[in-house]
């Protein structure tokens, strides 16, 4: 109750000051905004200064809007915030706000910003904002005074440290204000309790700080500074460990999904399909298309655009692979060199088409909101992308496990695949369930193109890249068994990500192959090789 | 290096383009006195496609309290996934800078670009190039391709140039036999699409402009620094031992494309 009364006590307060003060200064801010739009660079980066010491939180939306590249002058000069809308822009007043004009995007000029600029303009908003009542602005404006390490922010921190009650946030702020006094001529006894304060913090930002700041240290705080530098390092070197194991099941997840569709089409029945690349770039394409119409159609169901995009890309990739098996693929069964080039021929006929119809440069798709991003996961940071492709995975081995093992035409496939002679007695039409084997096949190679889409160019050679790995996964876990073909993915993807460091991406990718020529020669029938009569026919 | 950049990473491709390109910018900064340490080469497979293992690398060299920049000369393809990567990082503009020698307005036609505002490239053409011939040759561009959001790019230019060039040149020789044209096409001069003339040199390359842009949100490039005048092609490196030496000139009596000043001999890297 008493503090509800401060709250409102301090807000009357505010209230009763602003008036006089913006009376007062609102001339001097006018003048500070206007030399925003004019001189170089460097005049410009000394207005923002000028700016942020005001301390005014008037002046933020006019900073943010440069920092957004939404600023222009007019050809008089004057600085106007311009916002797209109207004839091609609507001017507002910087200071409050107000709409001032409605004019073609060519009457006004933008106003550049540089990347020293944007720097400036980081730090000067996160001055500005440190006592928003938004607590995720004063997060963010928290985080920026970290980054900034301005000494002379060291007073609108401790101010912000007073009011502040979230208890994220505070520790945020007590890291930025030590931040800057390891880069302000304080004394020594302040800078080692700062260093413990970002020890505690303990990630690259702090370790680049401490690092920056032990090359003018001397006696105990250098020692402190070295200290503290080695622990860090110590604990990110486990976190790198996690890291390279995090970074190689995301790559053998994208080639598990890749390499699902082979599984089927070549582990299962046998066919060296060379178009198998082909399938996913279709399924790629596919999701382009489905955002496209989304767009101009339905903005509001963009975020669901893959999940739309995903049975019709099992349709589009599957019939389109059904199609090739009852028009080329079913004349010749058994004779694996003949299939060779002629899906490799289907492949460079379904490439050259996609190019004439979409033409060669690449395609935009776009990564819904819950896809995009990033979490910190101590000192990981997670892509939201490559978490979601790891899960969908899974999901997808799943289904497809379900679908061989529990559904009557599971059944009739494998039957098909062990004895097909004996699965055309019982009265199982054969060639119908090659169709759709090898149609199922397709589709789960589309579906793979859908998340390949999140993470790789939608281009005509999207498909390309993929065989060879895909082939590879199949082989070595063992041709005709999903799990095989999941322990081979994970394998490949963890070996390639702990080599890559040492031996760099050319090399690793190099190895990789090496070790599965070698592996090959002592168990050709890969990981999980498949026992029974079938096998030995 | 005005921007206070300190430690640099050097990403390419692997071939011979970036390789080369690597070498000389590497010689150029040891000569600016930028120690080994704060230098770091990568080089990544054609289309290489997952750039975690890198992009991660890259922010743990620019966390050593040194301000850190990136020199990409990776090429096509890759560059979609790797700037994808770049921004699902987080590794903005502000903190470390990526300057690329071969992304153009066609490579960000991919990318969403909101994340990568800032980044820069150096190329001699920019589409958002303000000259009446520019807006000229886009308008032409857009219609002959049927699609008015088509962008254009440097190396377009290079072949605007390069035809017009030719052009003059078979004009002012009255034949279109090679050996003639090559004569004749030494000082030949036509309109670049930035605003100026371009010349062909007795060494074979042209001037040009050379101009640093920035990323903008609607992918295209905002030109944020330029040489006062066009800057004139060297053929060879004179940063490089084994190119030092040698020169282009292909006026007649020379006519050799690697002309050896210290040897005096045409053929190549004679030391």
């Amino acid at each position: 109750m008493r503090l509800y009364l401060m709250r409102i006590a301090f807000a009357l307060l505010v209230l009763l000051t602003l008036p006089g003060l913006s009376q007062a200064q609102s001339g001097d801010l006018a003048a500070g905004i206007q030399a925003l739009g004019d001189g170089s660079f460097d005049d410009r980066a000394k207005a923002i200064e000028a700016l942020a010491a005001t301390g005014d939180p008037t002046v933020a939306p006019a900073l943010q809007a440069l920092s957004d590249g939404d600023l222009y002058t007019k050809p008089d000069g004057t600085v106007v915030i311009g916002r797209g809308g109207g004839n091609g822009l609507l001017l507002f007043d910087p200071l409050n706000g107000e709409q001032v004009g409605d004019v073609g995007s060519r009457a006004v000029k933008k106003v550049r910003v540089n990347n020293n600029l944007r720097r400036a303009l980081r730090s000067a908003l996160g001055g500005l904002t440190l006592r928003s009542p938004d607590p995720e602005v004063r997060r963010s404006a928290a985080e920026a005074t970290f980054k900034a390490r301005d000494p002379g922010m060291i007073d609108l921190v401790d101010r912000a440290l007073e009011t502040e009650t979230d208890e994220d946030i505070r520790q945020i702020l007590a890291e930025a204000k030590a931040a800057a006094i390891l880069n302000s001529p304080a004394d020594e006894a302040e800078k080692i309790a700062a260093t413990v304060v970002l020890v505690e913090r303990g990630d690259r930002d702090a370790l680049s700080l401490l690092k920056g700041a032990r090359s003018g240290a001397e006696g105990e705080l250098k020692a402190a500074l070295d200290k503290a530098i080695a622990g860090i390092e110590q604990e990110l070197q486990l976190w790198g460990a996690l890291q390279n194991v995090w970074y190689g099941l995301s790559l053998g997840s994208v080639l598990l999904l890749a390499a699902f569709g082979l599984a089927i089409t070549f582990g299962v029945m046998g066919v060296i399909n060379m178009a198998h690349g082909e399938m996913v770039m279709l399924g790629a394409y596919t999701t382009y298309v489905v955002q496209d119409i989304i767009r101009t159609s339905a903005p509001g169901l963009f975020d669901y655009s893959l999940l739309i995009a995903l049975p019709l890309a099992f349709l589009v990739s599957g019939s389109v692979g059904v199609g090739i098996e009852r028009g080329v693929i079913r004349f010749l069964y058994g004779r694996p060199l003949e299939t060779l080039l002629a899906t490799w021929g289907i492949s460079l006929i379904l490439q050259q088409a996609v190019r004439t119809i979409f033409g060669p440069t690449n395609q935009e798709v776009g990564a819904p909101e819950f896809m995009s991003g990033a979490f910190q996961l101590g000192q990981l940071t997670i892509t939201n992308n490559r978490l979601w492709i790891i899960v969908f995975s899974l999901l997808v081995m799943g289904v497809l496990m379900l679908v061989l093992r529990k559904t009557s035409f599971g059944l009739q496939m494998r039957a098909v695949t062990q004895n097909r002679a004996m699965a055309s007695s019982m009265g199982i039409r054969t060639p119908w369930v090659d169709a759709m084997t090898f149609g199922l096949g397709s589709g789960i190679a589309g579906i793979a193109g859908v998340a390949l889409s999140q993470i790789d160019n939608v281009s005509p050679n999207l498909g390309q890249s993929y065989i060879i790995d895909s082939f590879m996964v199949v082989v070595f876990g063992g041709v005709g068994n999903l799990w095989g073909t999941l322990v081979g993915a994970m394998t490949l993807g963890i070996a390639n990500k702990f080599l890559e460091p040492y031996a760099g991406a050319v090399l690793a990718k190099i190895f990789v192959l090496v070790f599965i020529i070698l592996f090959i020669q002592k168990r050709p029938r890969g990981l999980f090789a498949q026992k029974g009569r079938a096998v030995e026919s | 290096m005005a921007q206070g950049v300190e430690r640099w990473v050097l990403a390419g491709t692997d071939y011979v383009y970036p390789r080369t390109t690597n070498k000389i910018l590497e010689t150029y900064l040891r000569d600016k006195g930028v120690a080994e340490a704060d230098i770091m080469i990568n080089y990544t497979p054609f289309g290489h496609s997952d750039w975690q293992t890198i992009v991660s690398d890259v922010k743990k060299f620019g966390s050593a309290g040194k301000k850190t920049a990136v020199v990409s000369t990776i090429n096509g393809d890759a560059n979609v996934p790797f700037y994808k990567e770049l921004a699902n990082q987080g590794i903005k503009a502000e903190d470390i800078p990526v300057v690329a020698f071969s992304v153009g307005e066609e490579e960000l036609a991919g990318i969403d670009t909101a994340p990568l505002v800032g980044h820069l490239a150096a190329w001699n053409y920019f589409m958002s190039g303000t000259s009446p011939e520019n807006e000229e040759f886009i308008k032409k561009w857009q219609t002959f391709t049927k699609n008015p959001k088509r962008v254009t790019n440097d190396p377009m230019e290079a072949h605007y140039i390069g035809f017009n060039m030719w052009v003059k040149a078979v004009e002012k020789a009255g034949t279109t036999d090679p050996d003639a044209v090559i004569d004749s096409i030494v000082g030949v001069a036509v309109p670049n699409l930035t605003g100026g003339l371009s010349a062909m040199m007795p060494n074979h390359h042209i001037t040009k402009p050379v101009l640093i842009g920035e990323v903008q949100a609607d992918g295209q490039f905002e030109t944020v620094w330029e040489t006062p005048g066009l800057v004139v092609g060297d053929a060879w490196s004179d940063f490089l031992p084994g190119s030092k030496d040698l020169i282009s000139d292909w006026r007649k009596p020379m006519s050799c494309g690697n002309f050896n000043t210290a040897t005096g001999k045409c053929g190549g890297q004679g030391s």
